[in-house]
């Protein structure tokens, strides 16, 4: 073979790939590379960044019940909580302070995975940069809070799966109450009714 | 004396002083924070030192401290490059600790993480190579246009594109969707067309040719007894894979070659990762065809996905090693029966393939030591754990 012929068959390759850079589809071989903060790739579902805590309805009606689990589990430790107390110092199932250090946060998902009140899950927002990582880069209790909707709109195949067992579980739990109900009343009715016939049962002995 | 003190050094005789030069830890040839402390007379290499442990950050006494689950995350960092690989040998070490069967299913979607994680890997690590080479940015650019696609199925499975998080003990974390295995397959189907271009580009260039071809031999004695693995062991024409020798998982049910070079110097070790990606295609085509329903998770491991302080494997010790792309990957874990493992090592390819460094530069150019460290393919985060 003459020398410089493996060359020149190389730059038919990236002349071939200049080409149809310009005008082929993306999967063929064209630009797929898009503008970013202008334009914007879809986000996958499964994408998780930086975890946000799940209200329902209102801000106040959070699930977090600062159990403290997620903590435990982070890690490189990055959960700070801690538990809300009342008046009397009653212990409370809420979090009073719920600290996440993105610039500790290594976006793993395991406080995803170990939650059992389905109360803290992982975002897709990532434009969080900042010029000064303690003020901004600590996210306090209420920048963490997003709403159930929100929650729906990234992730909703995730969403509603999550809500159907949790409505499912409530009512098996409603359904235990009331079961538990009807016992205890059917109970007490029995009880009403084996008491009267109680008192005249030692005088016919007797 | 006074005609001696004026003379220029080494006029006459020509003798010269060596040189001892700095390359790194901030140079762009050393992938990373690395230094390596080069004497050279001339610009033949004379000794060089490798200088490594700027990205130490104490993996393994972390791992230590931590939930068996709390270490998966912190072995994507070990070689950011191929997360998945390194997330399948750290959990087949867990469980053959705790003795965990792990469901088909699982086993096959691990072996295509796998393999399209040694895709990704070889691609980059040529277009890598070329950079050093001076080919700037054409190789690795093509490189990384096919490695996007394929991170864009991993941010589709698992959640992110580099630190995937994705197996967990008897398992993997999430199913992969129909849709997924389409699109895998239609990666298999234009990759191929891909490396052909790619070896166009490169396999017969004539400049890539005289500065690889006998540069930084490896013979085999060499390689054999300072105990490099991977493609760096298989360039020097040593029959040792780990898929084959070790028959982890469920290599054994696919069809492939194990491609070995000749001479063992940088070309070799160029075509080898090339040989082996078109091997890796084989088995991942075989394994998208042939992968079986089922469950993702052994029924054993489901309970501790949710609490992993509670999982405490018996009390012993493991040693698994997977085939990662660099080489035997192996970890070491020993349990004390309780949630934190009592001892965690990393057997890491990169750092072991490093230690011959020395060997293959001496006598070369400060050029060609560039590019022979580019051809072992390192990873710093792996390096220094």
């Amino acid at each position: 073979m003459i020398f410089g012929t493996g060359i020149l068959q190389g730059l038919m390759v990236t002349l071939k790939n200049f080409v149809t850079s310009y005008f082929k589809a993306p999967d063929e071989g064209g630009i797929f590379t898009v503008e970013y903060p202008e334009k914007r790739l879809p986000e996958k579902e499964r994408f998780r960044n930086f975890p946000f805590l799940l209200y329902d309805k209102n801000p106040e009606n959070l699930r977090c019940v600062a159990c403290d689990i997620c903590a435990k589990e982070c890690p490189p430790k990055c959960i700070y909580i801690v538990r809300e107390f009342d008046k009397d110092g009653k212990p409370l199932k809420r979090p009073a302070v719920f600290d996440i250090d993105f610039t500790v946060c290594m976006n793993c998902g395991i406080c995803e995975e170990a939650c059992p009140f389905d109360a803290i899950y992982m975002d897709h927002e990532f434009e969080i940069a900042s010029a000064d990582r303690h003020a901004k880069l600590l996210y306090h209790r209420d920048d963490l809070l997003k709403s159930n909707e929100y929650f729906h709109k990234i992730r909703p195949t995730d969403a509603s799966a999550i809500d159907a067992r949790r409505r499912e579980a409530e009512e098996k739990k409603k359904a235990a109450e009331a079961a538990a109900l009807a016992a205890q009343k059917a109970k007490e009715a029995a009880a009403a009714q084996a008491k009267p016939p109680e008192p005249p049962k030692p005088a016919a002995g007797a | 004396m006074t005609e001696k003190t004026f003379s220029l050094h080494g006029a006459g005789d020509m003798d010269t002083q060596t040189l001892e030069i700095n390359i790194g830890p901030q140079h762009p040839s050393t992938h990373g924070v690395f230094r390596m402390n080069v004497v050279l007379d001339g610009e033949t290499i004379v000794s060089l030192k490798p200088v490594m442990g700027y990205l130490h950050r104490n993996h393994e006494q972390i791992a230590e401290n931590m939930s068996y689950t709390g270490s998966m995350p912190y072995t994507d960092r070990l070689d950011y490059f191929n997360s998945m690989s390194n997330n399948f040998g750290y959990a087949m070490a867990v469980e053959k600790l705790a003795n965990i069967e792990v469901p088909e299913r699982a086993h096959y979607i691990r072996i295509i993480m796998a393999e399209l994680t040694r895709l990704v890997n070889h691609v980059s690590v040529i277009g890598f190579l070329l950079n050093d080479l001076g080919a700037f940015f054409t190789p690795v650019l093509y490189a990384f246009r096919e490695r996007e696609k394929i991170l864009d199925i991993f941010e589709e499975v698992a959640g992110a594109r580099m630190m995937c998080n994705y197996l967990r003990f008897g398992g993997v974390k999430y199913d992969l969707s129909p849709e997924v295995l389409a699109r895998i397959a239609g990666i298999l189907k234009k990759f191929p067309k891909f490396l052909e271009e790619f070896e166009t580009l490169l396999t017969k260039n004539e400049i890539l040719c005289m500065r690889c071809q006998n540069v930084g031999v490896l013979p085999a004695e060499l390689a054999v007894s300072a105990s490099v693995t991977g493609p760096m062991l298989r360039a020097s024409g040593v029959n040792y894979d780990i898929r084959k020798a070790d028959n982890y998982s469920l290599y054994e049910r696919f069809k492939f070659r194990v491609p070995l070079g000749q001479k063992g110097d940088v070309y070799d070790r160029y075509y080898v990762r090339i040989l082996e990606m078109r091997e890796s295609l084989k088995i991942l085509e075989q394994a998208v065809k042939e992968i079986p329903a089922g469950d993702i998770m052994s029924k054993k491991m489901v309970p501790f996905l949710k609490s992993p302080r509670n999982f405490k494997p018996p009390v012993g010790e493991a040693y698994a090693r997977v085939e990662a792309p660099k080489g035997e990957l192996g970890y070491y874990v020993v349990s004390d029966g309780t949630a934190q493992p009592w001892r965690y090592h990393v057997r890491a390819p990169s750092f072991i393939n490093l230690t011959i460094l020395e060997d293959l530069c001496i006598g070369q150019k400060v050029a060609d030591a560039i590019i022979i460290l580019g051809s072992v393919d390192i990873v710093l985060g792996e390096l220094d754990r």
